[in-house]
């Protein structure tokens, strides 16, 4: 037992020293990492600037996020991330204390505090049928003194109490074949209209006592011409909608429960009014606009349901709800674009040529059009009302407008990116100013004082204070230069909204951003899509007098058929160089290692059609290629099919025009997943750029092994389909996941091996000769993590130095893939107790130091774990040799240790993907992790055993050499006269 | 006709005596992982079964026994970017597994010979270094229909000839499905690959059948055994030889010896001149202390 403790003691102080390879000191944290918080384009948003207290605006968005921002700085005063499948319907603020959101398509309904976004109450409801989800809060509508929340979702409609969310009533429309469209309470009453389309052609109003949800009247109406789209209410009892047809607008007025129609043709607004019609649907009280291709239609509504219009307006961004202001008073805003500017107009619903106010705004060039506005008022200092708006932008950046100028705005494309590349930045010209050095000695010499007090324990608190300041503040991390170390890069990021953004690695300020011009919605490209982003141009040769550029692949439409775009950009100006509008379409992009004089990088883009095209269009790249022809192999996933293919160039494409850059495939290998008892869940293959710095590995008893390490392995996991779903819809009997290691040239499958019992999702890594991947295993009902390494044994007999001497042995001769592999395979699996988003691992300049996985936790961390721990060679007893080489005893369970987050006390909302980027310095690397938020971190993963710390005292250093100089020269001076004196004794 | 006859019954007996053997030790036989099977044992009479079976390729089931069934499924081959033509074909048992699983077993390959045509068209891949093709279906129980997916492998063709033409399947199974055909040549296949023509052009078959394993169980630990572990964990470690152990301190003293010895010899010499250079330094420095002694 003594002995058991003494191995346990052992371990825990071999594992403490092991540990602490990543863990930081609190005073460090913010020195080497950045933290942004997003929270994605908005889709609503509500003000609340009543009375005393901070002006705020709530707002719903995309990433499904939940924020209060101050309305004076555009800062997050409380924020809240919902699931990926929690998409949020509605939000509004009721008693002027609770934020209510509306969300999972009308099935759940939260409260949320509005000082500090503490949830109060939520509530599930419960419908049967999917349909549009509607939140509406009358304003004066109480039962027993209770404002009510009326929902109506998945078929029903619920009357919900706003202090603790208990359904007060519920009316099931679901047995109806009524599709709901409106919920219209007017004001100071107590009924509820529900209005709905039955078919297409029929119009069903329902009226709803609601103090109970009875039922009082149901009435319908046929329209035989059908309708299109959706209704507007246009006041309490007048509806707008578009008939089956589109040149018809037809009033819907249902007052006292009698259903009239009235038909209006939209040419008798507009002469031509051929194309795309389309009801806006803002809220204007009595107006409503129509967009007829790029024009809008204003008309209004008189009481008789006639119609007039009011305005036309050309090319207008867009229009939000109307806001009542004053007694009776109602405005709405209006956006357009004029001359590169933003012209906000705030129209006022009843008197139409009245402006309340017109400014014209500088948002600059690169944020596109308005897709958004949200308004709200204020009184000025003279007692009149002023409006500011909230506008959203083509790049989804957030601006407040106010008095003719942009208060703040948030960058919140960043919240969506889509790929990430690294560029460096320019060299540092030579020459730097004495002058400058100079004025900085003085600083220099009271910040190294400052410094060397703190060493040695005689720094105040404000002095404390002061060195902490100073080592954020480090004005070397920003600069725009290229460092000795590779710490400062730039940060290439393309977004959703197709913008594309360089972030400085120092601090994570924007350098610049460029709202790509070939991204952007046109005739030509009707949906956009930015697919990924390469690196073009790295100049090494002409570092100084060449930019380096990226490559931005995109595709015009959601389907991979869709014929693609390129576009070419400086990563230091962020110009766009150029871009093309393709004829193909893109599935693959495979960057070939292969560069031209000009140091641009050879592209194969793939089409669906399997033809190779050859990027850059060059005589010079072609005849590169050519040479490298036959030596060029890709695979292809058919992830649906459950066939992976290979496939190698064959010969140019026969087509009407020759086109030399455009290349035939011809397949060479399939593998064919049997479909009832496989799916392909996960590919994951090794980084293209991964340096590796030695085939062999040292074991224990030194002996030698050599890594099997091949740029062509993918690894590929397959699940069973009946457990390719959530966890816990199979059974454990019915459960199996199936990994496999194929070599993409010749198709082999090297290694095969299944987990009976387990299910997916799959995250994996693959780097150097091993693969880590996570999944569930339903017979522990736990997670776990496995590790394959692949070995080769062809080259296993070259231990003998002498036959290294006598040059004897094959390390030299060349690997063909077609040879018969002699692999050895090792694998272990470990229980880990996270679920996980995404694993990564760090990499570094030329591959010595030792690996961390990066793994995304499903808390929005960034974890750090040894590779170390994830050896096939762990044993229950590691031999003494063994523990000298670094293994760690087995365990069951890898171990999360706490000082070994990365990201230490932040979270990355919505994590998505995690980058590591070699720095220069070996032993360090750069970890990106973006979701809704960024966060960058520097890392050294055993440590930085190659430079000295950045607070490491050079001063100190140099006192104590000038003191010992001094000593020295003391001492001798001394001993000179210790000797004269001995002498003349 | 009468050929095709004894063959049944020579067949009928194979599977009355196979049956029979599987009978009496089916409870405990474990799935067999890897075969390797058919390899030159089948090649001399490969004439003898070319002649006697020479079928259309498609696979015909006899299905004599409910519990294995013989079967039979073509492999195709194509030269450079042709078309797939038979090539062989592959033999085998289906075996059905008492929960309903059914596997290959005795997998056996009968190779069809090169013809002149075929010659011509591999010489032409040799010369050309291009792929010679191969496939087999997906599903060995299938009937052939258009719309079937092949498993395809490819090797380059001078990989194949040495003597004769070594050839090397591996055929990744799923049950009676086919995932994947490894095909290349039995070694290596040295890179500048040589353009080289076979002795003979006869075909040396070897084939692999390979079920997936199953992978590692994670580690499970109970307090006791992790007792037992320590417990028997008391061996002494391995002795170690003397210079193992002791390194750091021997050459550190080795290197103190020869600086020692260094030292001895300059000594000498260095007495000599030392008392060279004696009077010089006396005359700066004044009368030496043995001089100044009174």
């Amino acid at each position: 037992m003594a002995m058991a403790i003494r191995v346990f003691l052992l371990s825990l102080l071999f594992l403490s020293f092991t540990d602490h390879s990543f863990s930081l000191y609190e005073d460090q944290a913010g020195l080497m990492d950045w933290h942004q918080q997003y929270i994605g384009k908005v889709k609503h948003a509500v003000f609340h600037t009543q009375k005393t207290g901070k002006k705020r605006v709530v707002v719903s968005t995309e990433e499904n996020v939940l924020a209060s921002l101050d309305l004076r700085h555009g800062q997050i005063f409380w924020r809240r991330v919902l699931g990926a499948n929690d998409a949020i319907d509605g939000v509004d603020i009721v008693l002027g204390k609770y934020v209510i959101t509306l969300s999972s398509e009308g099935s759940i309904l939260r409260a949320w505090s509005l000082p500090d976004g503490q949830m109060v109450w939520e509530s599930f409801l419960q419908g049967s049928k999917p349909s549009k989800s509607l939140l509406s809060i009358p304003i004066n509508l109480t039962v027993d003194k209770d404002n009510v929340i009326l929902v109506f979702g998945k078929g029903c409609l619920h009357a919900v109490s706003s202090i603790d969310g208990v359904v007060l009533w519920k009316k099931d429309f679901s047995a109806e074949s009524i599709e709901v469209q409106q919920i219209i309470q007017p004001l100071g009453n107590d009924k509820i209209y529900v209005v709905g389309f039955v078919g297409s052609s029929q119009f069903d109003v329902y009226q709803i006592n609601a103090k109970n949800g009875e039922l009082i009247k149901h009435t319908s109406a046929a329209f035989p011409d059908g309708f299109f789209g959706e209704v507007l209410s246009v006041s309490s009892d007048m509806l707008v909608s578009l008939d089956s047809t589109k040149s018809i607008l037809v009033t819907i007025n249902f007052q006292n429960g009698e259903i009239s129609f009235k038909k209006t043709h939209i040419s008798e607004f507009v002469e031509d009014h051929s194309g795309i019609v389309d009801i806006l649907p803002s809220k204007l009280s009595g107006v409503f606009a129509v967009k007829i291709n790029t024009l809008l239609v204003f008309i209004r509504v008189t009481a008789e349901g006639v119609l007039e219009v009011v305005d036309k307006i050309n090319n207008a961004a867009a229009v939000s709800d109307a806001l009542s202001f004053s007694e009776g008073q109602q405005a709405f805003a209006l956006v357009e674009h004029v001359d590169g500017k933003v012209l906000l107009t705030l129209k006022c619903s009843h008197d139409w040529n009245n402006d309340l106010l017109k400014e014209s705004v500088e948002v600059g060039h690169q944020r596109g059009l308005v897709h958004k506005v949200f308004i709200n008022n204020y009184i000025r200092t003279d007692r009149s009302y002023g409006f500011r708006a909230l506008i959203v932008m083509e790049d989804y950046s957030l601006l407040l407008l106010q008095q003719g100028a942009t208060v703040w705005s948030r960058e919140e494309g960043l919240a969506s990116i889509v790929d990430v590349t690294v560029s460096e930045l320019p060299v540092e010209k030579a020459g730097v100013s004495v002058a400058k050095v100079e004025q900085n000695l003085f600083e220099w010499l009271k910040g190294h004082i400052l410094k060397l007090k703190g060493t040695l324990m005689l720094a105040s608190s404000e002095d404390i204070a002061a060195i902490q300041g100073m080592r954020l503040k480090s004005s070397e991390k920003s600069k725009m230069t290229r460092d000795h170390n590779g710490f400062r890069k730039l940060l290439i990021l393309l977004t959703r909204a197709g913008k594309l953004y360089a972030l400085h690695t120092g601090d994570g300020r924007v350098v610049w951003s460029l709202l790509l011009p070939s991204l952007r919605k046109s005739g030509s490209c009707e949906h956009p899509t930015g697919l990924s982003v390469y690196q073009w141009q790295v100049p090494h040769h002409h570092a100084m007098d060449e930019n380096p550029s990226v490559l931005v692949v995109g595709q015009c439409g959601p389907n991979s058929d869709a014929s693609a775009v390129l576009s070419f950009v400086d990563t230091y100006t962020g110009k766009e160089l150029n871009s093309l509008g393709l004829v193909h379409s893109v599935a693959q992009i495979i960057p070939l290692p292969f560069t031209d004089s000009t140091e641009q990088r050879l592209h194969l883009l793939v089409d669906t059609n399997k033809h190779a095209h050859l990027y850059p269009r060059t005589s010079e790249a072609i005849d590169i290629f050519q040479r490298e022809f036959s030596n060029i192999y890709w695979y292809s996933v058919e992830a649906d099919n459950g066939i992976i293919r290979g496939h190698v160039l064959n010969r140019n494409c026969i087509d009407e025009v020759v086109d030399e850059f455009c290349f035939d495939s011809r397949e060479l290998w399939s593998i064919v997943f049997p479909s009832e008892s496989e799916k392909i869940i996960a590919t994951v293959t090794r980084k293209l750029n991964e340096v590796v710095h030695t085939q062999a590995k040292v074991v224990a008893d030194q002996d030698v092994t050599y890594k099997y390490i091949s740029k062509n392995l993918l690894f590929v996991a397959t699940a069973t389909p009946k457990a390719s779903g959530e966890i816990g819809t199979a059974t454990p009997e019915e459960a199996s996941l199936v990994v496999y290691l194929i070599n993409t040239v010749t198709g082999r499958i090297l290694h095969r091996m299944a987990h009976y019992g387990s299910q997916g999702p799959v995250h994996a890594v693959f780097s150097e000769n091993w693969v880590v991947y996570h999944y569930f295993n339903l017979r522990a009902h736990r997670y776990e993590m496995s590790v394959i390494e692949i070995y080769d044994q062809s080259r296993a007999d070259n231990k003998d130095v002498w036959k290294l001497v006598f040059g004897k042995h094959n390390l030299t001769s060349p690997i063909s893939l077609f040879s018969r592999p002699e692999v050895i395979v090792k694998s272990q699996s470990y229980y880990f107790t996270h679920s996980v988003k995404t694993i990564a691992v760090t990499s570094t300049a030329k591959g010595i130091t030792s690996k961390q996985l990066l793994i995304g936790t499903i808390g929005d961390q960034v974890l750090a774990l040894d590779k170390r721990y994830l050896d096939p060679r762990r044993s229950v007893n590691p031999t003494q040799a063994e523990r000298e080489e670094g293994i760690i005893p087995l365990t069951d369970s890898l171990p999360i240790i706490p000082q070994s987050y990365v990201t230490h006390a932040l979270k990355v909302e919505n994590l998505r993907g995690i980058v590591t980027v070699p720095a220069k310095l070996e032993s360090t690397t750069l970890a990106f992790a973006y979701g809704v938020d960024l966060f960058l971190t520097r890392m050294a993963p055993s440590r930085t055993y190659d430079s000295l710390t950045e607070d490491f005292s050079y001063a100190l250093l140099l006192i104590t050499i000038v003191a010992l100089i001094a000593a020295i020269f003391v001492t001798w001076v001394l001993s000179e006269r210790k000797e004269l004196q001995d002498k003349w004794r | 006709m009468k050929q095709t006859i004894k063959i049944r019954c020579e067949l009928l007996l194979l599977l009355s005596l196979f049956i029979s053997s599987s009978l009496a030790f089916q409870s405990d036989e474990l799935l067999i992982e890897e075969e390797d099977l058919g390899s030159e044992g089948g090649f001399p009479d490969l004439a003898h079964i070319r002649s006697s079976s020479s079928p259309p390729p498609t696979r015909k089931r006899y299905s004599e026994s409910d519990q294995d069934s013989k079967i039979q499924f073509s492999l195709e081959h194509a030269f450079g970017d042709s078309d797939f033509s038979p090539a062989g074909i592959f033999n085998a048992r289906l075996k059905t597994w008492n929960h309903g699983a059914q596997t290959l077993t005795k997998l056996r390959f009968s190779r069809n010979d090169f013809s002149e045509v075929e010659k011509e068209k591999f010489q032409n891949l040799l010369k050309g270094d291009d792929f010679y093709r191969i496939r087999l279906a997906s599903n060995v129980l299938s009937s052939p229909s258009p719309g079937r997916e092949y498993v395809i492998s490819s090797v380059k063709a001078r990989c194949l000839p040495r003597e004769s033409l070594d050839e090397h399947f591996v055929i990744h199974m799923e049950g009676v499905n086919i995932l994947a055909v490894n095909y290349g040549a039995p070694g290596a296949c040295p890179h500048p690959r040589q353009l080289k023509l076979p002795a003979k052009w006869s075909f040396k078959s070897h084939t692999v059948l390979k079920n997936s394993e199953q992978a590692p169980r994670a580690p499970v630990f109970s307090e006791d055994i992790l007792g037992e572990t320590a417990e028997g964990e008391v061996v002494p470690p391995p002795e170690r030889s003397f210079w193992a152990k002791y390194w750091m301190y021997l050459i550190p003293l080795g290197l103190i010896v020869m600086n020692a010895i260094t030292q001895a010899m300059n000594m000498p010499e260095e007495q000599g001149g030392g008392q060279a250079q004696q009077p010089g330094a006396a005359v700066q420095r004044g009368p030496t202390p043995a001089v100044r002694r009174r």
